[in-house]
């Protein structure tokens, strides 16, 4: 599980994009595509490989005016799933 | 019924390949070099594919790398924007070739394994040393850093390699391994009593892939169609029916599935007569068997039919005559007993397989 002091990274062969035909935002990945949504990608968007999931995660909370922990608690669900599938790496 | 926009199209650039794998899913007639689409088609057609919609490219073959011009065809598909994947066997990638891919903005690379080691994956692929060079490749692909996939297609003569298949996908520093039973089209079926896996063997790469699949969360993703003439259900062929993807053979025939071609009847287009996506939406072989209105029973009336979509047309062409059946493999089709009774004899059957020929 992630926790606060881990930095997410988008690896190589893993971007998101703007599906232009859809219109939509996708993550893309070595044969698979996932269908983002605002929070999914509001998410993804602050991942820089420099800032932990905490400061990301608080960042988030202020701008969006939601308890910590609720976003800290979806942030790590969403992200979770994609470290699975290995979308998304962390380091510590 | 709404048709969607393809999200995945396969570019068959060359039928030309070093290898002769036996399961290869090249048709049996195979297209000569002279009908290859050039390089500037091919990129109008990457353009024309992400105006459609696609979002996935695979640069496949054949041997993709046999073509010249593929770093040229990298740069195109990824100006046109798409997540360009290549789907080789390794065999003529040279480490300086690989940087230029790289440069080029490569995304990803499927390296297809024949056998975990060189007695096995040479005789398989028909090319001595094929193993020894596949290997450097891959200590290439790790050192500049490709994401990689490996592809493992498992018959009765490989499958106890399994579990070392999936150790060296690790080993690679691989994030995923697509582990294929062999599926019967083409070339395959002309050595079905070869490569047929016993049930046994079905059944013990279910659990090896069960077990990996739990030991290696988070490093290793399994991907894995098992043998579909063991089980109870059929496989969601291509997604459904011109619903998710598209190939493109390399003399420009666009087909809703590689194996299309054995359909008799079926009418396909050309990239040069035509654009993209009036072959999509309006093309008569994509319009033959998309969502579920041609259906006869017992698909019609099953509520598995928006989960498999009646299995494989090509499949129920080559085993009941007829590609609008019910693909014999599922549990439901009047065909299923006979056909577990033969695949257990063909698994029975001679270990003489038949070489993929080369192409012209
Ligand atoms: S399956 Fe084997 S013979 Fe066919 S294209 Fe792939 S590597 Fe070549
Ligand atoms: S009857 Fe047709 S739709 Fe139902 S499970 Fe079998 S193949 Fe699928």
């Amino acid at each position: 599980m992630i926790g606060a002091d881990d930095i997410p990274v988008i690896p190589r062969g893993v971007r998101m994009q703007f599906d232009r035909v859809r219109e939509r935002w996708v993550l893309l990945a070595p044969e698979r595509t996932v269908a983002l949504d605002e929070i999914g990608v509001a998410i993804l968007s602050e991942i820089d490989g420099q800032r932990s999931f905490g400061q990301i995660t608080e960042g988030l909370a202020a701008k969006y005016a939601a308890p910590p922990e609720e976003i800290a608690a979806d942030s790590r669900g969403f992200l979770g799933a994609l470290i699975d599938r290995r979308f998304l790496e962390v380091r510590q | 019924m709404t048709i969607q926009p393809p999200i995945a199209m396969l570019a068959e650039l060359t039928h030309r390949c070093p290898l002769s794998c036996p399961y290869c899913s090249n048709p049996v007639e195979l297209a000569r070099k002279d009908s290859e689409l050039d390089t500037a088609t091919w990129a109008d057609l990457f353009r024309q594919a992400a105006d459609l919609g696609v979002l996935q490219l695979h640069l496949s073959g054949g041997e993709p790398v046999t073509r010249r011009d593929l770093v040229d065809l990298v740069v195109a598909a990824r100006e046109a924007g798409l997540y360009t994947n290549l789907i080789t066997s390794g065999i003529g990638l040279t480490e300086k070739r690989l940087h230029d891919l790289d440069a080029a903005g490569l995304d990803h690379i499927q390296l297809s394994l024949q056998g975990t080691d060189a007695e096995m994956a040479d005789r398989i692929g028909g090319y001595r040393g094929g193993f020894a060079r596949k290997m450097d490749v891959a200590r290439w692909i790790g050192e500049i850093g490709f994401p990689l996939t490996l592809n493992a297609v498992l018959h009765r003569q490989n499958l106890h390699q399994l579990p070392r298949a999936i150790e060296m996908a690790v080993e690679m520093g691989a994030r995923r391994i697509e582990v294929a039973t062999v599926q019967f089209h083409g070339w395959a079926l002309l050595s079905r009593d070869a490569l047929m896996p016993t049930r046994e063997q079905a059944r013990e790469a279910d659990a090896i892939v069960a077990e990996a699949r739990a030991r290696l969360k988070g490093t290793l993703v399994i991907d894995y169609v098992p043998a579909d003439y063991h089980s109870d259900y059929p496989k969601k062929c291509m997604g459904g029916w011109g619903s998710t993807g598209l190939n493109v053979a390399p003399d420009g025939l666009v087909l809703p599935c590689h194996a299309a071609q054995t359909i008799p009847g079926l009418v396909f287009d050309r990239v040069q007569d035509k654009p993209l996506r009036a072959i999509w939406y309006e093309g008569s072989a994509f319009n033959a068997y998309r969502g579920t209105d041609w259906m006869p029973e017992p698909c019609a009336s099953c509520e598995r039919k928006n989960v498999d979509f009646g299995g494989c047309r090509c499949q129920a062409m080559a085993l009941v005559g007829d590609a609008a059946a019910t693909d014999p493999t599922c549990i439901r089709s009047p065909h299923h007993a006979a056909l577990q009774a033969r695949a257990d004899a063909f698994a029975a059957g001679d270990a003489a397989f038949t070489a993929r020929a080369a192409a012209g």
